[in-house]
């Protein structure tokens, strides 16, 4: 292999075929800024999603006469059950305060306390807060409650909210994978056929060069580092796109937007090395595929 | 004198013997009659040898049937008949562009059924090719062209600088180097073609209907051309329909008529090999007397003699 002499014939077919190379490298550039758009926007809605999910809470409400030792007991016992991820003891005092700051006048109406001590059960898994409410909180079949633990007075785990919450999530996450799977999709149709275009007008030249007794990857060579090549700028300007875009549209938003300053969304180095590697292997695998029709000579 | 040989006016003419299939490498007694000058030859001097090949095209079509002939080293043979008699199918089969039906091809004592897929580039460096359509890269100049065919065999920039000028000269392309195809005329760009499939001296050219876009005195320039090249040693088919450059050529003549061959004799052939300067001269003198005849004859006479 000569990497000098395939380099020149890239850059020379490149040169020669400036028509067929800028579709394909505004092709490349387009899906990439389509795509380097889509990512964070994913992400955002998906961190969104998982941040409502997050609240899916399961509360143990303790009999108000329950003793340290039972209190002890339980949260032992809670700790064990399956599916609980973490559980937070809430004391009346603490829950007393909270509640009062959202609603003074309600409870100075009141004028006690009227809460009890409260296990908040995160569930590991948001799905399974109707199975961690079940574990402790089973119905019989004549309609008593059977609670696992004689110091547990309820559980609660707001059904419909939680419901709610799941589904909408859920909707969200399915069509924002359903989206960036038909993008993806779209995006590696567009390249491909782009690069089948241009390799179609040079189909003649490719049956000479294999007449004279060129072999497959010799022919090849030069088209996938053209392929490399027009991948990479493609990608670069899109990038310098978005990195435009980010500093003077996103940068001064995220401030304001909560959306936009998801903690867990994707940094920007990472976006731009994700975005690279794409352009660039779809559009070189993308001119060495496509050329094998040709090669059959 | 054997009673294949004659003398007609002026002219030795000598009608070779049928060729039996004979083993490969055996020591096969050389018939006295097979060439009328030459040194000793045996059965590894063949460098193109048909056995029994047929070739069928998909739709029921027969491309050739039966066909048995060899080609000795150094030897210009020319494939005769119409479109569609098979000329084309010898050649696509000699390069491996198809594999025959029927029967074995073997070049320089190698069956080309026995070239896997990924050796046929390299099976093909050691055939030139010659294209009525010329075929030659749209983008790049006579020189890129010519080089081309040294750089798919990985000759290095200093290797092939220092074999083109020859080339380029042989087929006196030297003041051409930096055109591309486009400005060139027909006839320069089938000696690009020629020069092409030259470059890298393989042992064996085919030429596929060089002349058929190229105006006579054109295609005397690429007969010469041709010449030229098999007396410095290489083997040369030339299929054709052009029957009276075929005659003026006086090399063996193997003719098709729908994918059989009719006839495989060696027209006229000098017992003194002329240089190309005079066999240019030859061609020119007769296709003259040729026109001349013409115009006595009229049209519809000489129509009849370029197609029989």
């Amino acid at each position: 292999m000569k990497p000098g002499f395939f380099l020149k014939e890239s850059i020379r077919s490149i040169r020669r075929n400036a028509v067929p190379s800028f579709a394909a490298f505004a092709s490349v550039l387009v899906t990439t800024l389509v795509l380097g758009v889509f990512i964070p926007v994913v992400q955002a809605t998906n961190g969104a999603a998982n941040d409502v999910r997050g609240r899916v809470l399961v509360d143990v409400d303790l009999n108000t006469t329950a003793t340290p030792a039972e209190e002890a007991r339980v949260r032992a016992e809670l700790v064990r059950a399956p599916h609980v991820k973490s559980v937070q003891f809430v004391s009346k005092q603490a829950g007393y305060e909270q509640e009062r700051k959202l609603n003074p006048q309600a409870f100075a109406l009141i004028g006690y306390n009227p809460l009890p001590d409260i296990y908040r059960v995160t569930p590991s898994n948001p799905n399974d807060a109707g199975a961690v409410r079940a574990e402790l909180d089973q119905s019989s079949p004549l309609g008593t409650r059977l609670v696992s633990d004689p110091a547990i007075a309820a559980v609660q785990n707001r059904q419909a909210e939680t419901n709610k919450i799941l589904s909408a999530t859920r909707v969200i996450k399915l069509t924002m994978a359903l989206l960036a799977a038909l993008l993806v999709l779209a995006s590696v149709l567009l390249i491909s056929n782009t690069i089948r275009l241009s390799l179609f007008s040079r189909r003649r030249e490719v049956e000479v060069m294999k007449l004279v007794g060129a072999t497959d990857w010799f022919i090849r060579w030069p088209f996938v580092i053209e392929g490399l090549f027009l991948g990479a700028l493609g990608g670069a300007a899109a990038i310098g796109l978005l990195a435009l875009a980010k500093v003077t549209l996103v940068d001064p938003l995220a401030n304001t937007v909560k959306l936009i300053s998801q903690p867990d969304m994707i940094a920007f180095p990472i976006l731009i090395a994700i975005l690279m590697g794409c352009a660039v292997a779809v559009s070189a695998a993308g001119s060495g595929l496509s050329l094998r029709r040709f090669l059959r000579v | 004198m054997s009673p294949t040989k004659t003398i007609a006016d002026g002219r030795l003419k000598v009608t070779l013997p049928p060729r039996a299939p004979q083993p490969q490498r055996a020591p096969a007694p050389r018939p006295a009659t097979k060439r009328a000058a030459g040194p000793a030859r045996d059965e590894r001097d063949l460098v193109v040898e048909l056995r029994g090949v047929s070739k069928l095209y998909g739709a029921g079509d027969t491309g050739l049937e039966r066909a048995t002939f060899a080609v000795r080293r150094q030897e210009m043979v020319f494939l005769v008949g119409p479109t569609g008699s098979g000329k084309s199918t010898i050649m696509r089969l000699l390069i491996k562009e198809l594999d025959p039906s029927e029967g074995a091809v073997r070049v320089a004592g190698r069956d080309l059924a026995e070239i896997g897929r990924k050796k046929i580039p390299y099976y093909r460096r050691n055939v030139g090719v010659v294209f009525q359509d010329f075929k030659l890269l749209p983008n790049r100049t006579v020189y890129e062209n010519i080089a081309y065919a040294l750089q798919v065999t990985g000759a290095s920039r200093k290797q092939i600088r220092n074999t083109l000028p020859d080339i380029l000269r042989l087929t006196g392309l030297s003041t051409k180097l930096h055109n591309y195809p486009h400005q060139l005329s027909g006839g320069e760009q089938q000696r690009v073609a020629v020069a092409r499939a030259f470059a890298g001296h393989p042992p064996l050219l085919l030429a596929d209907e060089p002349t058929g876009n190229l105006d006579p005195e054109t295609s005397i320039g690429i007969m010469q051309l041709l010449y030229r090249i098999n007396r410095a040693g290489t083997t040369v088919i030339v299929a054709t329909h052009d029957r009276e450059m075929v005659d003026r050529m006086r090399r063996r003549v193997i003719e098709l008529r729908r994918g059989r061959i009719v006839r495989d004799e060696a027209t006229g052939l000098y017992a003194r090999e002329e240089n190309t300067n005079e066999l240019g001269d030859r061609l020119r003198a007769e296709s003259a007397t040729v026109d001349a005849a013409r115009s006595v004859l009229g049209p519809k006479q000489s129509k009849r003699n370029a197609l029989s």
